[in-house]
């Protein structure tokens, strides 16, 4: 197992190398040009020209590459073009909100859907399982935003139990935490759930057929022991695959989330870094999200072997 | 520790923080004193001198004080300065400071640190440069007193420290000023009314001042830059929002105070809110315009730029930038801001009626050979897109070929800057829009030069208007100005310098327990109280 995780650790260096050489390369033949708009509508093109040079952006591609990476090794990350502030400290500023949204999104979308997948596949065919499946199609066809729009009118606008926008750091007390996360993470999670509940149905319908399961049940075994116990532990690696899936799919879903509850989270950061043509932060970002997936996906490898004892590494 | 224990510590650390064990007394900054404003844009970077977007103004002129300050009639009232002369020739300006000024780590605002800046603000300022370019000596005399000697008069020296377009005088401590223009400032140690928290600040986010209670205001009444910037607030959030649905539901639920550019679309639903004010942001409102490139063809024939003007119909645009409240828009026939002293409409006359055939005829006699227009419009900005789809619906209808370019407003900055002819990376339009405090006078508006090489974007080479413009500086009265404004207005139009779209204005946005929001060219937050 040690030697596993080790030989994964180790193969993730080539692949985020490839990465850094990636994102650099593509952002270095990216139209725009972060001087002109530093310098705004009323700059000449020499104060524009004198900018880039002050920024560097006007030295070969391989110096900088090659200055970047350098940096980089050394835990470096570099400094915005706009806000002059290190880019390790723009992420730990935003780490908070995102990682709060994601654990939030993740723990409601798991605690709705893998019931309401079991419970839709035990009740195949049944008005509670055309109920699901229909839910599930509705979370995957209506898009974030127009939910995130619904709930914010109903729950903050008509009914004003919750805010509407923002963040309250952890550190100032949980209620308040929670209770700017729960539109965002209400709205996040309904594609989630539409997604795990769909898989969960699938893998437990096959698994509902195994002999096994019969043989519980003629053995008189509880209907929830045979669901919950015998079945879902035996359906639960695609169910942990399709979840580790999410975790990686809730990064590019939470930009939506974060802009529509103006929640100041990675994802604003990354869009707003983009649209200015901010360099290091976009490297920034992109290296410190390709580390992200790559642990992520190492943590569903592990999470095989304690739920299903033949995989072994 | 066994699982049971576990459980019960967690519960018992999450019934804790719940209750508010946890809470810290950051919570306890919503009072009433603190006023929540939601800017036009994310505040990204703080020096109002390296970085010249509005924004960074409007933040900045919190936080520094300014020498001089013009007043909603445009005049430029003393505001850091206690007394100015200028010797009988024109030629020697002396100015004393205000005593008692101080910065926000408490020292002394004195003469070198007033020059440190005006180096620096003169290295970056089209108005500024002017002066460096005429400048024998800049130096200080005395602690409160410093002396600019120069080649030649300078008439609009005053208009010059005291103008609201960026970049304005801030005046920093030396060592701050002392950084190159070019590179950004570390340190925000300010002289204005209000700190600027740069710990709070999370850019993207929010940015948070606090007031300064070592501030002097002056004893006038705060009118726009100059006056008393007396602060009634403790502390003011900006608070930044991507989206504006989102903005509009914080400010109807009052999670926000002021919101400073309502989407026109959300405006009916704030107008119908009793708890929600609704007036005009900045009379100065802005121009719509698009850039022909003069360097390529199609638009470096005079007739092909004409005959674009002549079935231009402003309406058209306006509409599709503001919507159908006719108070939002004014046709416009010229260049420059309605409603400010030196407005004229001369030789305009073009731009007030649309003529397709007129325009069809002009085209025909250019010569033009269907060369594609590379028209470049920016998505991300609703009033480009707007103004890029009627203009690509213009050119079409005179029977102009049009290859439209979809992209982002970061690319439209890269792109434009591009002399190569349209089909190998360059351009033949792009649209944009321009700040009416721009466009009062010559003075900061750099899109009406046409002076080729040096020009705005587009390289107009129109020698009638920068004598014009020459003799604009020069001008000794308003009467003289007047006349000027007239001519360079009919230059402009006559050999279509770029294209004006129209004049728009956009709402402000205000909770009713909070008073003293005033309309102007920028957010005013002096004099501004909330109940």
């Amino acid at each position: 197992m040690l030697a596993f995780v080790v030989r994964r650790i180790v193969t993730t260096i080539p692949v985020m190398a490839f990465v850094a050489l990636f994102v650099f390369s593509l952002l270095y033949v990216a139209p725009g040009d972060p001087a002109a708009i530093i310098a705004g509508d009323q700059a000449s093109p020499a104060d524009v020209e004198r900018i880039r040079a002050s920024l560097g952006l006007d030295r070969p591609y391989l110096v900088r590459f090659a200055e970047w990476s350098f940096r980089v090794i050394q835990g470096d990350l570099g400094t915005s073009i706009f806000t002059n502030l290190p880019v390790t400290q723009l992420i730990a500023q935003r780490i908070e909100p995102t990682l709060s949204l994601m654990v939030l999104t993740l723990i409601f979308a798991v605690v709705v859907a893998v019931p309401m997948g079991v419970v839709a596949a035990w009740k195949a065919g049944s008005w509670v399982d055309k109920a699901a499946m229909g839910f599930a199609v509705l979370g995957f066809s209506v898009p974030v935003f127009v939910v995130g729009y619904l709930l914010a009118y109903f729950f903050a606008l008509k009914l004003d139990w919750l805010p509407v926008q923002g963040y309250t750091p952890f550190s100032q007390g949980f209620w308040p935490w929670l209770r700017n996360l729960i539109l965002p993470a209400v709205t996040l999670g309904l594609v989630y759930i539409a997604l795990i509940a769909r898989i969960t149905r699938a893998t437990m319908l096959e698994v509902l057929q195994q002999d096994y399961v019969r043989t519980a049940q003629a053995k008189g075994v509880a209907q929830k022991d045979v669901l919950f116990l015998h079945s879902l532990k035996n359906a639960a690696v695609p169910i942990v695959t399709i979840i580790g899936i999410g975790i990686a799919l809730l990064i590019g879903g939470a930009v939506v989330t974060e802009s529509v509850f103006a929640i100041p989270g990675l994802g604003r950061l990354t869009v707003d870094a983009i649209l200015r043509r901010d360099y290091p932060v976009i490297q920034g970002v992109v290296l410190m999200f390709s580390l992200v997936y790559v642990l992520v996906n190492l943590l569903i490898d592990l999470t095989y072997t304690l739920v299903d004892p033949r995989i072994r590494y | 520790m066994d699982r049971r224990t576990f459980l019960k510590s967690a519960t018992g650390a999450g019934m804790a923080a719940a209750t508010g064990g946890l809470a810290m007394p950051a919570l306890a900054q919503s009072s009433s004193k603190t006023l929540r404003f939601v800017p036009q844009a994310n505040l990204a970077n703080f020096d109002p001198i390296w970085g010249t977007q509005y924004v960074v103004r409007n933040a900045a002129a919190l936080v520094w004080d300014t020498l001089y300050g013009v007043d909603s009639k445009f005049q430029p009232q003393r505001q850091m300065v206690e007394t100015e002369e200028m010797s009988s020739d024109g030629l020697t300006w002396t100015f004393k400071l205000r005593s008692g000024l101080k910065f926000h780590d408490g020292t002394p605002v004195t003469s070198k640190d007033v020059v440190a800046s005006l180096v620096r603000w003169s290295a970056r300022d089209p108005m500024g440069l002017m002066i460096r370019a005429i400048q024998v000596s800049l130096e200080p005399v005395d602690d409160l007193t410093w002396k600019w000697v120069l080649k030649e008069p300078y008439p609009k020296m005053l208009l010059a420290l005291a103008k609201n377009n960026s970049p304005c005088t801030f005046i920093m401590p030396e060592r701050i000023a002392k950084t190159d223009p070019f590179t950004q400032i570390t340190e925000y140690v300010g002289s204005g009314p209000m700190k600027f928290l740069r710990s709070d600040w999370v850019p993207g986010a929010k940015a948070v001042f606090e007031k300064f209670a070592d501030y002097k205001p002056r004893s006038e009444k705060a009118d726009w830059l100059s006056g008393g910037k007396n602060i009634f607030v403790d502390r003011i959030e900006w608070v930044i929002m991507p989206d504006p649905a989102t903005a509009a539901a914080a400010l109807q639920n009052g999670e926000v105070d002021w919101w400073e550019t309502p989407l026109a679309d959300l405006v009916p639903v704030l107008k119908g809110h009793k708890d929600i004010n609704v007036d005009i942001g900045d009379p100065l409102g802005n121009i719509g315009a698009f850039r022909m490139n003069h360097l390529f063809p199609p638009f470096n024939n005079l007739k092909v730029r004409q005959a674009v003007l002549t079935a231009l119909n402003q309406e058209d645009y306006m509409r599709a930038v503001v919507g159908d409240d006719d108070k939002l828009w004014k046709s416009l026939p010229g260049f420059f801001t309605p409603g400010t002293p030196l407005y004229t409409e001369e030789g305009g006359d073009i731009l007030k009626k649309r003529n397709v055939a007129e325009a069809k005829k002009l085209l025909a006699e250019s010569g033009y050979k269907g060369e594609p227009v590379i028209c470049v419009v920016a998505q991300d900005m609703a009033a480009t897109k707007s103004m890029g789809d009627v203009t690509a619906e213009l050119l079409k209808s005179i029977g102009m070929k049009v290859d439209f370019v979809a992209t982002d407003w970061g690319t439209v900055g890269a792109r434009r800057a591009q002399k190569t002819p349209p089909d190998q990376g360059g351009w033949s339009m792009f649209h944009t829009w321009h700040a009416g405090a721009d466009c009062v006078n010559p003075a900061s508006y750099t899109a009406i030069r046409a002076n080729g090489d040096k020009a705005w974007f587009g390289w107009p080479n129109v020698p009638a208007v920068e004598t014009e413009v020459t003799n604009w500086f020069k001008a000794k009265d308003l009467a003289e100005e007047k006349a000027v404004m007239g001519r360079l207005n009919k230059a402009a139009v006559e050999n279509v310098v770029f294209a004006p779209t129209g004049f728009y204005l956009s709402y402000q946005a205000w909770r009713k327990n909070v008073t003293g929001v005033v309309s102007g060219p920028l957010p005013f937050f002096w004099d501004v109280k909330k109940a």
